[in-house]
This record gives structure tokens, sequence and C-alpha cells, in this order.
């Protein structure tokens, strides 16, 4: 028998295989939109707003560079973007590519400046004078959200892009004899993939097409986009999004400047590209995380939860990103802070408040990291409070095993798991009661240990059930794969979404191999393309191991019966006496590969029967799960930390992660999302923030103040799995993409609060950086004198 | 985040390096490692017409022994003292504090005499050779300078350096065997700058108890008797302590807890204070 070689390790679902993408990567072969080059393509520079809020008297632009700058004015035909949801009583904001009128963000795009390089497109942008009209700022939210503030939008009346409420008999909760209140609050983020934004926009006359080649997450929703602002039908653009350097979110927007370079590449004839720096990165780009919370959780002394009361504010900034809108992070509040636990009694009322900021858009765990902040340490104080250990009242409140699938109060559908399991095994790998007894003993160093526990849900992969109740411009249905036998026996997979790091080119490929048997070093993931793949909302919300992987089992599938169909005339038998086994049809008297399958039906279709299907060895096929509410993976994060209260110096002693992501495509990969998550979350807890001065002004503009967690910063955290099946899904597997960076800032803040209680220290806000702890520690004393000596 | 249009030359030798500085016309600067001016360039806070190399310069790149001084070239790179290309002073004091500045890539590159002139009061050079009494050299066409860092550096990144001068080398005094350094970063993570520094200096054999409180928004605080502040038996005085860093315009009162902290624990490291005595607090 001929045929490639079959591996000897099994390379299926469950296979620890390294990546196969990363040999390019490791060697430099990447190709990120800022390695293309075009011939005559040309660079852009955009001048952007210095002011946060001001009208627009006069764009003043010098005669002898008029040709090569474009404003508004410019831009007949092209719409503003509009990201509107259905929920009642959201307010829509108008989001002109380049500013028209006023300027609501520092950063707003005002004008296009194009030369031969970008340092000559920033000559000429300098050049370009702002006559502005500085108007009142609105940069911090709760004061945007009351009567008589500045508007941001005027004709609105007020600030507020969308508000709220959930009650769910809360008053049942009232005699509880433990209340607990907390204000709890996380600071405004900048994702911060390792490559930022850029596009290039050429138009291929031989196509007719505009091609907007674009650093995204999203293809096929951004060129809806280009399509919907541009005022040209879709056909006529293609979107392609090539090796891209993380997304977290980031990615998942259409923006301004896509659509300026569509139009100049179209204005112009010849390629324009446009790559973000990491001032425009930090200063002008979209946002994340600005949480704002007042939290009540009423308990039984036991640690029972009797109901849960919150009031949560987001910072949606100036205008509404596309496609997510403005109210996603808000309104998923009120559906998901009620996390991995089951009680009575619930109130959410959510404000989705615009302000002189750039947009928020959901960065990795959306609005999880920080429904997780507030209740987990609202659940701590709550332990505090009834004096019971923080695990106990975890343990007391969590949804048990026994109850799934199990409907939350809020009707969030949980498919499966062992929640207790996860905490209990959590508990034991940090040695609880061996840091407890080491925190009683003291340190010689001064320093001050401390235990911190946190435990969430992460709804991954949900589709249209979920998100036509938003009704945003993106509404998952069901995820298409395209798979293909070559004629020697390998395997294309075509995929629409956008692998930008997590491993699609090896997950896809073992899920294929699992079915086909195809070995995993000749199946090719062809994706980011919308001329090249199926229609696909994308890579977002930890939807492709879920979906992009089954549809590529639905299609392997279809492809396997193809396969074992021409098999069985090649064997000479009926098709039912064959099977599939290992990338062979087997009959009763024999076998045929795949190859020697893909062989005759294209190289020799003589051999074939009179009467075979005309197929062939090609399809695109659809999936959704069982149930399209989504997986709920989840994990029990424990952290072990020394703080030093006089410096405010926080140490990362231990880190345990207990995680149950289903079965498991590949572990390996698996364990890279969830440990570049936690550094993602070790940054939320302890060091990234983008402060804002008074008048607006975005103060963090470059890594020397906008700070990221280095190798330094980010333990070595041991993680241990559980695989508890989704009912729903292909093979049992569930999105795990997010929950990484989901717990981390409560934890890791848990541990210092644990850390700092006895010297009358809590902290409420993230980052905890040095500053707010030394600010804590020394406000503490100035109010408790007498405890100094107590600590 | 592209520089504008510049000049750039690379100077064979010294002589060459201080002819191009002296040009008249348009602004000039000096480029040493980069790792300062690369960023204000990109940023377009500075925008020179020319700027000079002088990281190739031989004579920039020497280190000797002189007057019972160790005299290091300018360019002397932050890596070099940290693998200890560059000898040190006392046993690995230079190499302790390099090896603590930024990450390596900027290591390799940033130099000693680039780190003074570019005088930001959160480097590392800045405050511990302060602490060693250290003094610049400084060469022009009209001949050659000597001057303490104190009176180098007159302010945040601002120095006494004229157009047309150009630090030559750094001459950091020998210590004795038993001299004791200590040196308290306070960074938000490893690699970044300061936000408070304490580096002292104890070496009873030459006389010399000197402390610095640094990355203040000025020159570093030098303190040249660190006995009024520390005694190996009482401990120290943070009163006295935070008085003078109040009196130095640190007006806000984390910030000087900070400093405080960090100033006291260098001098009990530098004194080799018991443990009882090691924290400030
Ligand atoms: C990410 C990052 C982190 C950093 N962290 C730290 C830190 O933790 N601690 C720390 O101390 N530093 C830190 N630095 C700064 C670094 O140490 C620089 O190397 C140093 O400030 C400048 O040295 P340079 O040789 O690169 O000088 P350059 O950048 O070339 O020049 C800096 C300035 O000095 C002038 N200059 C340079 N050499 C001379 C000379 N011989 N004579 C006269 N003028 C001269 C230049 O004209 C320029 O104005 C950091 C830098 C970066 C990029």
């Amino acid at each position: 028998m001929n045929g490639p070689a079959q591996p000897l390790e099994p390379e299926g679902v469950g296979a620890r295989l390294p990546r196969k993408e990363d040999d390019r990567y490791m060697r430099g072969r990447g190709q990120y939109v800022a390695d293309i080059k075009m011939a005559g393509m040309q660079d852009v520079a955009f001048v952007r707003s210095p002011l946060a809020h001001a009208r627009i008297r006069a764009i003043r632009i010098p005669d002898d560079i008029r040709a090569q700058v474009f404003t508004a004015d410019d831009l007949d035909g092209v719409n503003p973007i509009r990201a509107v949801s259905g929920l009642p009583g959201f307010k829509p904001s108008e989001q002109p590519v380049l500013a028209r009128g006023k300027v609501r963000q520092v950063g707003e795009l005002v004008a296009m400046c194009v030369a031969p390089t970008r340092a000559e497109a920033e000559d000429i942008a300098e050049r370009v004078e702002l006559d502005l009209e500085e108007l009142p700022a609105l940069h911090d939210m709760l004061r945007a959200r009351e009567p008589g503030a500045a508007l941001v939008h005027e004709h609105w009346g007020d600030n507020v892009f969308l508000e709220t409420l959930v009650d769910i008999g809360i008053a049942s909760a009232f005699d509880a004899p433990i209340k607990v209140s907390r204000t709890i609050s996380t600071s405004r983020q900048c994702m911060a993939p390792i490559e930022g934004r850029g596009a290039i926009a050429h138009v291929d006359h031989r196509l007719d097409q505009l091609t907007v080649t674009t650093s995204c997450q999203m293809p096929h929703i951004v060129r809806s986009g280009l399509s919907e602002c541009l005022g040209i039908e879709e056909g006529r653009i293609r979107v392609v999004a090539p090796d891209v350097g993380g997304g977290f979110g980031y990615k998942g927007i259409l923006l301004p400047e896509e659509v300026c370079l569509g139009w100049l590449a179209l204005r112009l004839g010849h390629p324009v590209r446009w790559i973000e720096d990491r001032r425009e990165h930090l200063t002008a780009s979209a946002n994340c995380r600005e949480h704002h919370y007042e939290i009540t959780v009423y308990a039984d002394r036991d640690g029972a939860i009797r109901g849960v009361d919150c009031e949560a504010t987001v910072d949606s900034g100036a205008y509404s990103a596309y496609p997510f809108s403005a109210c996603l992070e808000a309104a998923q509040v009120a559906s998901i802070l009620p996390g991995p636990y089951d009680f009575p009694a619930y109130r959410c009322r959510t404000w989705s408040v615009a302000t002189n900021k750039a947009p928020i858009l959901p960065y990795r765990g959306v609005a999880r990291t920080g429904v997780c902040f507030a209740l987990e340490l609202a659940l701590d104080a709550v332990a505090a409070e009834a004096g019971l250990p923080p695990e106990i009242v975890r343990a007391k409140n969590l949804v048990r095993p026994e109850q799934m699938p199990f409907d939350n109060i809020t009707k969030k559908h949980f498919d499966s798991g062992d929640y207790p399991e996860a905490l209990r095994r959590a508990v034991a790998a940090i040695g609880a009661e061996d840091v407890r007894a080491r925190q009683k003993r003291g340190e010689p160093d001064g320093r001050r240990i401390g235990l911190g526990l946190s435990i969430y849900c992460e709804q991954a992969a949900h589709g249209t059930s979920v998100y036509s109740g938003w009704g945003i411009p993106m509404v998952p249905g069901h995820e298409q794969a395209g798979a293909r036998i070559t004629p020697d026996g390998g395997l294309e997979l075509r995929i629409g979404a956008q692998s930008h790091g997590q491993g699609l080119e090896t997950t896809l490929a073992q899920v294929a191999n699992e079915i086909l048997g195809v070995p995993v070093s000749q199946i090719r993931v062809v994706h980011g393309d919308t001329a090249m793949t199926p229609y696909s909302t994308g890579a977002w919300g930890s939807r492709m191991m879920v979906m992009a992987g089954g549809a590529v089992a639905t299609a392997a599938k279809a492809l396997a019966d193809r396969l074992a169909a021409i098999g069985a005339h090649l064997l000479q038998t009926d098709p039912s006496e064959v099977r599939f086994e290992a990338g062979h049809v087997v009959g009763r008297a024999g076998d045929v590969s795949v190859a020697q399958i893909a062989r005759v039906w294209y190289r020799r279709p003589q051999d074939l029967p009179q009467g075979v299907h005309g197929a062939g060895l090609e399809v695109t096929a659809g999936y959704k799960p069982v149930r399209d509410s989504g997986t709920f993976s989840y994990a029990a994060h424990a952290v072990v930390v020394a703080v030093d209260p006089e410096v405010g110096q926080v140490e990362i002693l231990d880190y345990v992660i207990v995680e149950d992501g289903g079965v498991l495509v590949n572990p390996m990969v698996v364990d890279g999302q969830i440990l570049g998550g936690l550094a993602q979350g070790i940054g939320t807890a302890l060091l990234e923030e983008m402060p804002f001065d008074g008048a607006g002004q975005p103060l963090a503009s470059t890594f020397a103040d906008y700070l990221l967690p280095g190798a330094a910063e980010v333990p070595a955290a041991r993680i241990d799995h559980m695989e508890t099946p989704s009912p729903y899904t292909q093979f049992g597997v569930k999105g795990i993409g997010e929950g990484g960076a989901i717990a981390p800032p409560a934890a890791v803040t848990n541990a210092i609060n644990d850390a700092l209680r006895p010297l009358g220290v809590e902290m409420l806000v993230s980052p905890v950086t040095p500053r707010r702890i030394v600010e804590a520690v020394l406000a503490a004393r100035a109010a408790a004198p007498a405890r100094k000596d107590a600590a | 985040m592209k520089a504008p249009r510049f000049h750039l030359v690379r100077p064979r030798d010294l002589a060459e390096a201080l002819d191009r500085l002296a040009e008249p016309g348009g602004l000039v600067k000096v480029l040493a490692g980069g790792q300062s001016l690369g960023p204000m360039l990109n940023l377009r806070l500075v925008r020179p017409d020319l700027l000079v190399d002088v990281s190739g310069l031989p004579e920039l790149r020497r280190v000797g022994r002189e007057d019972d001084a160790l005299v290091v070239g300018a360019c002397v790179t932050h890596a070099d003292f940290e693998d200890g290309r560059a000898p040190d002073v006392g046993s690995g004091m230079l190499a302790r504090v390099a090896s603590g500045i930024a990450y390596r890539a900027v290591r390799n590159r940033g130099t000693i005499g680039g780190s003074l002139a570019h005088a930001d009061p959160a480097a590392d050079w800045l405050s511990t050779l302060s602490a060693f009494g250290a003094e610049v050299e400084i060469a022009s066409r009209s001949g050659t300078r000597r001057t303490p860092i104190g009176a180098f550096v007159t302010g945040a990144l601002a120095t006494t350096l004229a157009p047309g001068e150009l630090v030559v080398a750094v001459r950091i005094p020998q210590v004795s065997a038993q001299a004791r350094l200590g040196f308290v970063k306070h960074a938000r993570k490893i690699g970044e700058f300061a936000h408070a520094i304490g580096a002292a200096l104890v070496d009873p054999e030459r006389g010399v108890a000197r402390a610095v409180a640094g990355a203040l928004d000025a020159a570093p605080l030098v303190i040249e008797d660190a006995r009024e502040l520390f005694d190996r038996s009482a401990g120290f005085d943070r009163t006295e302590a935070g008085r003078r860093l109040a009196a130095a315009g640190l007006a806000d009162t984390v910030d000087r807890h900070l400093h405080v902290e960090a100033l006291g624990r260098a001098l009990a490291e530098a004194f080799d204070a018991p443990p009882g005595l090691r924290r400030a607090a």
C-alpha cells in the first residue's frame, strides 16, 4: 500500500502536538501587514485631535501639501460608522470616519495625509493646522451620568447609551443577617497585542475588487462594515487578514482608518498603507475594562448568599464600536454577574455611559473580568464578616454537579461541570493550610503573606439565540467550513475566521485528522480571507474551537462518507460494507487509502465505474451545537502573595489554576491560552492602567507609562485540568480562550487583601499599584494609630 | 512616531567628533547608545539638524585606573559592567547597579556617559555615582574640564554641558575593601525606571558615609554625612529623613514615604545594620 506515511503517535483530538504555525513564527517568517510590500504603495499618517472635546472651527492646509491631505469634506458619499444595538432604549452614535463639526476624543481622526514614507506623511500632518474651540471634556463616567453634564452627542439629551434593570425578587434578601456593600472598580486599559493595527488598501482591477489587507479578527464583518460605509457592494470588496500578531478583542472592530484607506485607494489608484504606532495605539484607539460597581451582597451567617444587588457603570467612550456596540459590556454585566453561584434574589442596574474617550471594546474575558473582580472581592468581604474562610463561603454557593445542566438566576444555561471539585483541588494544590500557618508565623523580612481565591465561569461560543437578542450588526449563525481532498491525498480546510495566535492551524487540523486520518502535516488551514473562505463572524467569544472545530468535523464527516463511497467502488464492494479507519476505507477483502482514492478521483477518473456520484471530494458544511446558548468552561484560581506594606510591592509566590475546558483538543495549546490569559490578568491586577487628566487627555503614551507584565512579573503557574465534556458540542469541547484573563485580578487582589486585612486595609480598585497600597496603608494608620502595634 | 529628517555623522576619532560638535548653525546633538535619544527623536521631542554618533570612538571606550580612581570612558555600556568587561570599584558594586538598569537590550547599547548627560533624575547611575562622589570629564575643542556630578547635573534633564562639549569619561573614586554600598530601587516592575532610589556608600577607612535620595523631580539629594540620618544602634531617623526630603520639595506624602523607605533601607544595608534595624518602618 502506498500513500503518505502515518505518524506513529496519534495526532487527533487530545494530542499534545506542537503548533504547526510556530515554525514560521519562530523563524521570523510570519507575514504581517507591515511586512507586505507593494509597488507604488504610499504611507498614511493621520492628523488626530489633540483635544478630548472641541468644536472644529477650521482645518488649515498649506497650499503646497493640499493634494496630499484629505478631510471629511473630501469624503463624498462615505457614511459614518453606526453600530446600533436593538436593545430597547439604546441611543446610536454616528462616528464620522474623519471628524465633522466636532471631535469627541483625543486621537479622533481629523485629516489623512499621504506621502511616499510614513516619516514624510508625518511631516505633512504636522503642518495641518487645527482651529479648535475647546469644550468641557467628560472623563469621569459617574459625572457624565449626572444631569447637567456636558453632552458628547448633543441630540441625546444625556450621556447614556443604554440603561438596563433586572430585579429578581431582591426584596426577599433585605432581612439577611449579613449585608456587605462595597464600591469596586477596574481601571481603563489598553489591550496590547504585540502587533498593533494596520491596513493596506489597493484596487485589484482584474478582480474589480477593493482589497483591504488588515490586521483583524473578523474579515467578513469588516467587509460588511466597509460596504456599508463606502457604499460599495460586498462582492467588490475583499478583506484579507494575513498573519495577525494577537487580537484579544482589540482587532474585533471596524476601524475608521480602514474605511479611510479604502476610500483613499479608490481615489488615488495606488496602494496605501497605515501602520498604527504605539502612541496611536495607546492614546487614540479603542480601550477596554473600565467598570464601576456599587455592589451589595446579602448573606446568612453560614455564608449562603441570599441576594446580590448591584449598580454597574461602564465607560463606553465616545462612540459605539462596530460590530459589538457600546452596550455589550454593561448590559452583559447584568446577565453574568451571578457567576458560578446559585442564589435566590438579584437586582442589577447598568449604565453604558458616553464620555470623551476612545470607544470601549470587549477585551479577552469581556465583562467577566470586571464582574468576577466585583463579586469575588465582595464575597471575601462576606467571608470576613461571617468569620469564615473564603473557600467555605464559595463552596456553600457554587452550582453543584448534580444540578447540571443548570439554568441560573439570569437564565444562563450551564452545560456541565463540577465547580466545587475545581475549588477543592485548587485549595488543596495551593496548600492553603500551610500558607495560613506561614502567614501566622510572619516573615523575617516584614512582608505579609496572603492567600487569594477566585472562581468564574466562561460562556463561550454563544450563538444565534444569544446574539439575536442584542440586535447588534453581527449575529452568528451556522459556522461554515470548507474541506477539500487534494489529488495527492492531502486536505485543505477553509474557515472564515482568523487565527491570530490561538493555534487554529494546528487544532483544526487535529479535528480533521481525528475523522479522516490524514496526517496533520498534510492538512493546511486557509483562513482570514473573504475571497478564499466561507462566511464567518470571526474569532471572538472563545468560539473557534466549538464553532469552526464543529464545522470542520461536520465537513470532514461528509468527506469521509464520499471517500467511503468511492473507496467501496474501488474495493468492489457495497458502501455499506466499508468503514473509515485511520485514513483508509476498509472493506472485508482489503483497504484503500485516502491518497489512493484521491488519485483515482482526480487523476484516473477512467477507473471509476459509471454511476459514481459526482459530488466529489470537496464540501462546505455548516455547524451549530445542539444548543447554541454557549458552553460553560470554568476555573478556580488560587494565589499566594507576599506584600511589602511599606512600599506596596507585591510578589506572587505561587499560582494554581484548576481549569475545566471540556474535552481538550490539544492540551498544550490550552495551557498556552491559559498562561497568556494569566499574563494579561496579572496586568489588569497589578500594572495596566490608562489614566486621564481633567481635560480628558490620556496620560500614558508609551510603554514606559503604560506598564505591561513582563517575564519577571508572570508566575510559573501550575495548571490542573478537569475534562467534563459539553453535552452539546462535537467531541464535548468547550471554549477556553478567555478564562485565563478573567480570574487573576480577583484572585491576586483577594490575596493582597488577605495579607493586609490585619492592617485595616482593603484594596478595591484595579490595578493594585504600589502607590494605591501605600496610600491605603498610610490612611489606615492615620485612622487607627493603635493598629500599627497590633499588626 | 518617525523621527524628523536629520543628518548623521560618524567621526573616526575624538578630535573629529569635537570639530563636528562645534559646527555652527542648527542644533547639533551627540548620539551615544540612542536609548534615550532614539525615543525622543521618534516622538519628535527633539529635532536636531545634525547627530554626531560617538558610540564608535575608541577614546570613549577606554577604562583604566588613574590617581586612585577608576576612569571609565563615556561610551562604556551598562552591559560592559554587568558582564564584567569593565572593571569595578568595589566587589561587584557597579555590576549590581548596571544589571538593574532597564532590560538587557537597552543595557547592550545604553552608555554611562549618555545616562549622565541625559540627566534623567530617575537614572540609576546618576544616584549611585553621586553616592560614590564621582566626577565627569568633559572635552570640547577648547580643552577639557572636570566637574563633580553634583555640580554637573543642575536639575531634571539639565546639566552644565555647553554646546560643543562632550562627556568623555567618568572618574569614580576607588573604595576600600570594607566599603559597603546600599542600593534600593523602587520600580513598578523589573527593568522600569525608579520611582524612588536610595543609595549609600559607607567606607570608614576613607571617611566616606554618603547617602543619596534619587528619582526626585530634580537632581538627587546628596547627604554628605549619612550618620546624621543613621546610627548603628538607634537605627534610621525617618523623621529627619522625611524633613530633608520635604525641604527638597517632595510634598506628596505617599511619594515621600516611598523615598524615606528607600533611603532607610539603603542606609541599613550600607551601615550593615543588625536585622532588627534593617527595616525602615
Ligand atoms: C525601556 C527603557 C528602560 C530604561 N530603564 C532605565 C532604568 O531603569 N534606569 C536607568 O538609569 N536608565 C534607564 N533607561 C535609560 C538608559 O539607561 C539609557 O541608556 C541612558 O539614559 C542613555 O544612554 P545612551 O548612551 O543610550 O544615550 P543617548 O540616548 O544616545 O543620549 C542621551 C542624551 O545624552 C546625550 N549624550 C549621550 N552621550 C553623550 C556624551 N558622551 N556627551 C554628551 N552628551 C551625550 C545625547 O545627546 C542625548 O541628549 C531606560 C531606557 C529604555 C529605553
